[in-house]
């Protein structure tokens, strides 16, 4: 492990600065007349038509933490784990079709940059919008630190990061997310959006390749398939039941299925996937994304597949470290299996591919923080030119955040949070979807409701166990669900007990007659398309409006 | 979708904005019922969750679900086209919207004339 791959690293390095070069030109692409507001710096102007969103929603919503995760869970604890990453990512394509358009128009007309702007708008509730954008905020910073998770994991196979000083074994990663964040600085939205199309391109070359090339290899597809299902019945040392799943059984249906239904609705509560969407330049272009997104699905299948192929190589992924690390799985099954400049190729293509989910992320949760926080709260006369200043900044401590998580937390810390972080997003989802179609649920019913799903889906998650990796919390994200008595994903458990409080208690407010707060939008707004004229924003109270664009 | 009814399109009278745009409410229907077959198929763990019949090696739990990935691609895509006729857009640039509205939409606004007269 500690010999550095040479032309890995020489292809890695090539390609990585290629990249950069990309990303610092972004800003004149499309150049805008000036980048001084967050819809020029944090929404790409909103001007991107279906193929660059296409890329830009794939390049955001397939990170390299997720190719790394999903074989890894594949591999070491097979399909309930891993596989339920494809149902996830067909399911939410209808689901996002269903709700995206309103979001996008609604947000159009009223210039909304994030979830909570559009909450504040809609329920007139400065404490409701405060938690969506709390849980926003929160719910993104573990989810960039695990994409330096996915470029260590690429280091470390290709022989950086083994060196005993601190300096030079972070050093790599330390000048790769300075230098992401000199070019999301300046080009903002505008240089994920750029990056991607290399990044996407990468990605679908390498897998398409391993995935013809790998199977003939390594004995055949049928041969693969057997080596997987040995290797999860075989009993496990410590509590011995079998090592992972196949094919699902009968306990483990429910389990499944509210993985895959519950990340579904989660993912477009994140702020990234958000911030993604509304750089649209059309009510349509993300409707037409909803029909031609799954084309990610079919190669993250692909590549969970490439996590039971590397059972069938006998990979053995031991990490700098001397201990065996399935994270490391399919950086290793390329080393192993590939000649040095294309497994180079493939390691460019999964760092790449963490650098436009950590823009985008970064990006959304600092105009998260900047129009939530420190305009709504902090300094509510701030003009767009500040607005964007702020965002920038921001944008760039969210990422020193996470540099310094990764570097001085143990690994498993960004892992717990971004499990929590998937269940306490979940938790909004009433309010934003809801909100959407109807007022009628009370704005703090669903505060409550918001409140009461935090704690559960944190309480929960607290308790799990897993004895096979020696912890006692947070060892994954099942827990048996109250009344149905099987497994089932915690973020969806907490999310039924999250609207049955909303329902309730907005019958208890609605008899007590608590009143509602303002709704800003009409009806209409939620069917306007790019030709419609934005709403002039009228003076709330407590805010001096900047004069609009 | 009832409040399709309340919209005048009537050139002489600004469109209320405060509605839901008329619909036809059988097309979106329809494209609710394609949008839910792949939540219902995928969720429906037990009617995939086997390993015969293999294709090419393929376990049918795993070639049924990336099978799911090209029929929901192309059950969002005509969803897509049916929202699209089903409900079509309608500006809000108020009087000039109204007008251009019941230009495209020529029988709706001739029987309202019609009452109107």
């Amino acid at each position: 492990m500690s010999d550095i791959n040479g032309v890995a690293l020489f292809v890695l390095v090539v390609l990585f600065a290629a990249v950069t070069g990309m990303g610092f030109w972004a800003s004149r692409w499309r150049r805008p007349t000036s980048m001084e507001s967050l819809d020029e710096w944090g929404l790409g102007g909103r001007s991107f038509g279906t193929w660059i969103t296409w890329f830009l929603l794939g390049g955001d919503l397939y990170t390299a933490y997720t190719f790394i995760a999903v074989p890894a869970a594949m591999w070491a604890a097979g399909s309930v784990s891993g596989f339920f990453a494809v149902p996830y990512t067909i399911v939410l394509y209808p689901i996002i079709f269903i709700f995206m358009g309103r979001m996008w128009s609604v947000s159009h007309r009223h210039g909304y940059v994030t979830t909570a702007d559009f909450v504040r708008g809609r329920f007139g509730s400065r404490g409701l919008s405060l938690a969506v954008a709390v849980t926003g905020f929160l719910a993104t910073m573990p989810y960039i630190a695990l994409q330096l998770v996915g470029i260590q994991a690429v280091l470390e196979v290709v022989g950086l990061g083994g060196g005993d000083s601190v300096l030079a074994k972070d050093l790599p990663l330390f000048i790769a997310f300075a230098l992401l964040a000199a070019y999301t600085y300046s080009g903002g939205l505008r240089a994920p959006a750029v990056i991607a199309f290399v990044k996407d391109t990468l990605i679908y070359l390498v897998i398409i390749v391993a995935i013809i090339y790998l199977p003939t290899k390594f004995g055949g597809w049928t041969h693969i398939f057997d080596a997987a299902q040995t290797k999860m019945a075989k009993p496990n040392p410590v509590d011995g039941k079998p090592t992972g799943v196949f094919i699902p059984g009968a306990t483990q249906y429910w389990a499944y299925a509210t993985l895959g239904l519950g990340s579904a609705l989660a993912l477009f509560m994140y702020p990234h996937s958000i911030t993604a969407s509304l750089s649209a330049s059309t009510r349509n272009t993300v409707r037409r994304n909803a029909a031609i997104l799954p084309a990610y699905s079919f190669v993250l299948g692909l590549l969970a597949l490439l996590g039971w192929v590397a059972i069938a190589a006998g990979t053995k992924p031991i990490g700098a470290d001397g201990k065996p690390n399935a994270q490391l799985v399919i950086p290793q099954l390329f080393e192993d299996a590939f000649p040095s400049w294309f497994a180079g190729v493939a390691f460019a293509a999964i760092a790449i591919g963490a650098l436009v989910p950590a823009a985008i992320m970064s990006i959304a949760a600092a105009n998260t923080f900047t129009r939530n926080i420190y305009k709504e709260w902090l300094k509510p006369d701030a003009t767009v030119e500040q607005e964007a200043r702020v965002s920038k900044l921001a944008s760039l401590v969210v990422k020193l955040f996470a540099l310094v998580f990764v570097l001085l937390l143990d690994k498993q810390n960004a892992i717990n949070f971004q499990l929590l972080g998937g269940i306490w997003i979940l938790q909004t989802f009433p309010t934003i979807v809801l909100g959407l179609y109807t007022r009628w649920m009370h704005r703090w019913a669903l505060l409550a409701g918001w409140a009461v799903g935090m704690a559960y889906g944190t309480y929960e998650a607290w308790n799990v166990a897993n004895p096979r990796a020696g912890i006692n919390h947070f060892g994954g994200s099942l827990a048996n669900m109250p009344v149905i008595g099987q497994l089932g994903y915690i973020a969806l458990t907490a999310f039924v007990i999250n609207l049955a409080v909303a329902v309730v208690l907005t019958l208890v407010l609605r008899a007590v007659k608590v009143p509602d707060g303002d709704d800003e939008t009409i009806r209409g707004d939620y069917f306007a398309d790019s030709g419609d004229p934005r709403v002039e924003k009228v003076k709330q109270p407590l805010h001096q409006e900047a004069p609009s664009i | 979708m009832s409040t399709a009814d309340t919209v005048d399109p009537d050139r002489n009278e600004p469109v209320d904005h405060d509605t839901v745009p008329p619909a036809r409410t059988g097309l979106l229907v329809l494209a609710g019922v394609l949008l839910a077959l792949p939540v219902i198929a995928l969720m429906w763990v037990s009617s995939y969750s086997r390993d015969e019949p293999r294709l090419g090696g393929f376990p049918f739990f795993i070639w049924y679900q990336f099978l799911w990935v090209f029929l929901t691609s192309a059950l969002t895509y005509t969803a897509y086209r049916l929202v699209l006729v089903a409900r079509p857009h309608r500006p809000m640039d108020d009087l000039g919207a109204g007008r251009e509205w019941a230009a495209d939409h020529g029988t709706a606004s001739d029987v309202s004339r019609g009452e109107r007269a």
